[in-house]
């Protein structure tokens, strides 16, 4: 029962209490560059996640054979190896998206997510937690992109995925796929996210102060 | 507090009239005659555009501001500076969505009147210059009839407005793209092409030297402004004759509007006189640079908005000596 | 030397070890990639070409080396490195013209291009943009503007750029985007200057001496 919980808490933890872009930040550089259209966001979301997992897994594994004073250089090559890795399968796959990608498929290489999660989690776990753990960032990670790469693409293109949503007379805003289109969609997320949490931190604050609940109060 | 011989309270104990209230609605005043002329020259569009934009930044500060914050009519100031630098022909719910993006973002996002950074009204009309670049720069023509529309300024919401407006470059377009003069008389009675409320120079100047004389506004930073732009225009002419002359540079575009209201926002300008000083100057100079070398035929609004950015450092550097004290802070005695 | 903790041969074979085996899953992969990855260059190549010159029945590669045209690269370069044009044939073998490409800055990045030219006439015979990263809606209608790469379909060269309906009916004129006067100046400039360069070459050559 127990191993059950803690199973389950390492695959949701990073999708949303612990999103890797949304509350700890990381990953900015993709998430701000490349989320202007719904499948630029799924193609990187999507490479990053293959990224991850190959790494959590190969860096679980071999844990106890890479010394501590050379752990960082051994995580890199290991990134770094998946990373050329989805670069050639992209461009020899679907060439288009990746030359929309450009230079950010190479700079997964130095997204600190994944290296956060090697030093913090797969490097003292076993392989099955971390792959868990993997999923649950990689699609945390996916879904912040996502959510993302929708606003952009719907406000700036007036399509999702490339399909008319507003039909052809909309004017679309074209901030909204330049860069600082990228920055006002992140800072509204952040907003409503501190909002949120705020909100959520205020109720449980309250729930500690009143144990039994608002309406026991009252009744007192 | 009944008894006024008995009043105890902290300094300062001089207080004049001046509330952020009063101001507020004076400079709204000094703006009607502005408006006025905008209706004149493009008649009921120039008032749709404003009324839209004013909306936006009204309902936004009622719905996100602190309560009765919308009392002091910061909001309805930014609403219609921001409508007055729209072109007639907009469709109204952009108007609408620039004085949404101004107050929210321009800022409530700050912290309300008097935390903000860059000039709420103008940082709303950046947003719709990168937002909607056809639209912003599609320009009617001055005159016509009242009741004739400039454009489509009821398109439907996050709909294309339908272009059949006859539209005009600017004179500033005409400058940069075809190297073409226009007669200052015409700029300074403001029958050009242009936003709503730029083209009436004759009007903002009156309206600046009311706020001026009221002491609302500080004199120095549009002093600064013209001068600096008068003189730089003036040097680039002497070198080479098809630069653009000092007074066309003064009385076209959006310089005489922007130097009166936009510039001399206090929130977003100095609060010292040297500093003042500094900052008119410095928007003058990146006016001109922006309209003789940039890409743009306009550059007041990115001028002022790269300078509010510089205020902080101006208010520091240009810090009076604290009595006592030498000029590196240090205690002397 | 030894490091406090693991000895350094340790940390240098674990290192050596884990590239060794980077380097060979990155091969494996790169084999099965790179035919991949060069067919469609070559598609998207070949369709540009087939673009601009109006469908050509086939074309041939020629070498810029050294300011004469050639048709086999020298020894010991890389095809790739070298500046080439494309000869188009129609069906009876007789040319039709060249393809350039090109590139210099626009209004935000470099603007790739690669346009058709015909020495006979001294016209370029159309335009298509391979790489561009101009403003969405305004710079981007050089390449999504089908009336403005339609005014490169039978130009007169050296071409001018004028205003919108400000055109004398010269057949050297093009009409420029209103609004995003720099990328157009930029995409009429490339062309200039390109056949400035090459122009003298490719009226020249031999080949097109034949017609």
């Amino acid at each position: 029962m127990k191993s059950a919980t803690t199973a389950q808490y390492d695959l949701i933890r990073g999708i949303w209490r612990e999103n890797p872009v949304l509350i700890h930040l990381l990953g900015l550089c993709p998430a701000l560059a490349v989320t202007n259209t719904v499948a630029n966001s799924l193609a990187m979301g999507l490479a990053t996640f293959f990224v991850l997992m190959g790494s959590s897994l190969l860096v679980s594994t071999f844990k106890r054979f890479i010394p501590h004073e050379v752990r960082i250089s051994a995580y890199i090559l290991i990134i770094a190896t998946f990373v050329t890795i989805a670069d050639l399968v992209l461009a020899a796959v679907v060439p288009e998206i990746h030359k929309a990608l450009g230079a950010f498929i190479a700079l997964i290489v130095v997204n600190c997510m994944i290296l956060g999660r090697q030093e913090a989690f797969a490097s003292k776990r076993p392989v099955s937690r971390a792959a868990l753990d993997a999923t649950g960032t990689g699609i945390g990670f996916l879904i912040a992109m996502l959510m993302m790469g929708s606003v952009r693409e719907l406000l700036g293109n007036g399509t999702l995925l490339g399909y008319s949503v507003f039909g052809a007379g909309f004017e679309p805003w074209i901030i909204m796929i330049l860069p600082p289109g990228g920055f006002l969609t992140l800072g509204v997320f952040l907003l409503a996210m501190g909002w949120w949490r705020g909100r959520t931190e205020g109720a449980q604050a309250r729930v500690r102060r009143w144990p039994h609940g608002v309406a026991t109060r009252r009744a007192a | 507090m009944s008894d006024p011989r008995f009043e105890l309270t902290a300094s300062p104990h001089l207080k004049g009239g001046a509330t952020t209230r009063r101001i507020m609605w004076s400079v709204t005043g000094s703006l009607v005659p502005i408006v006025a002329a905008a209706a004149y020259f493009f008649g009921l569009s120039a008032l749709l555009v404003i009324a839209a934009a004013t909306a936006g930044a009204v309902l936004t500060e009622r719905v996100f501001g602190t309560p009765g914050s919308l009392g002091d009519g910061s909001a309805a100031i930014t609403g219609v500076l921001l409508g007055l630098c729209l072109p007639a022909g907009m469709p109204m719910w952009m108007a609408f969505l620039g004085g949404a993006f101004g107050i929210g973002f321009g800022k409530l996002i700050f912290g309300g009147l008097g935390q903000n950074v860059f000039n709420p009204a103008l940082l709303g009309r950046a947003f719709l210059q990168a937002a909607f670049p056809t639209a912003i720069t599609t320009w009617p023509a001055a005159g016509g009839s009242f009741t004739q529309l400039r454009g489509d300024n009821f398109a439907l919401p996050l709909m294309r407005a339908s272009s059949d407006a006859v539209t005009e470059a600017t004179p500033l377009g005409l400058m940069k793209f075809e190297a073409t003069s226009t007669p200052v008389g015409d700029l300074f009675m403001g029958s050009t092409a242009g936003s709503v409320g730029e083209t009436a120079a004759l009007l903002i100047l009156l309206g600046g030297a009311y706020l001026a004389i009221k002491r609302y506004l500080d004199w120095r930073i549009p002093v600064a402004i013209f001068v600096t732009v008068a003189a730089l225009s003036g040097i680039l002419t002497a070198i080479d004759s098809t630069y653009p002359g000092p007074l066309f540079m003064l009385f076209s575009g959006g310089l005489m509007l922007g130097a009166v209201y936009m510039a001399t926002d206090p929130v977003t300008s100095p609060v010292t006189r040297r500093g003042a000083w500094i900052f008119g100057v410095g928007v003058g100079a990146l006016v001109v640079v922006i309209r003789v070398w940039g890409g743009l035929p306009e550059g007041v609004m990115y001028a002022i908005l790269l300078m509010n950015a510089m205020v902080p450092f101006i208010n520091q550097a240009t810090q009076p000596r604290v009595f006592g004290r030498s000029g590196d802070g240090m205690v002397t005695a | 030397m030894t490091i406090r903790g693991a000895p350094a041969w340790r940390l240098v074979t674990t290192l050596a070890a884990a590239g060794g085996m980077a380097g060979l899953l990155i091969v494996v992969v790169f084999e099965w990639a790179e035919p991949r990855i060069e067919a469609h260059r070559a598609a998207v190549l070949a369709a540009a070409i087939d673009n601009v010159l109006a469908s050509p029945a086939h074309y041939d590669t020629l070498y810029v080396v050294d300011g004469a045209l050639r048709e086999t690269p020298p020894e010991g370069v890389l095809e790739r490195d070298l500046e080439r044009v494309f000869l188009g044939y129609d069906e009876s073998d007789v040319p039709v013209g060249f393809a350039v490409t090109g590139g210099e800055p626009g209004y935000q990045d470099i603007i790739q291009l690669i346009f058709g030219y015909d020495p006979g006439s001294g016209e370029v015979v159309g335009m298509e943009v391979l790489e561009s990263k101009e403003t969405p809606g305004l710079g981007d209608k050089i390449e999504k503007d089908a009336e403005f790469v339609a005014e490169f379909d039978g130009v007169q060269t050296p071409l001018v750029g004028v205003k919108q309906g400000a055109g004398q009916g010269d057949p050297s004129e093009v009409d420029m985007i209103t609004g995003a006067t720099i990328s157009s100046r930029t995409v009429i400039a490339i062309i200039n200057n390109r056949l400035e360069e090459l122009g003298p070459l490719l009226d020249t050559y031999p080949a097109t001496v034949k017609r």
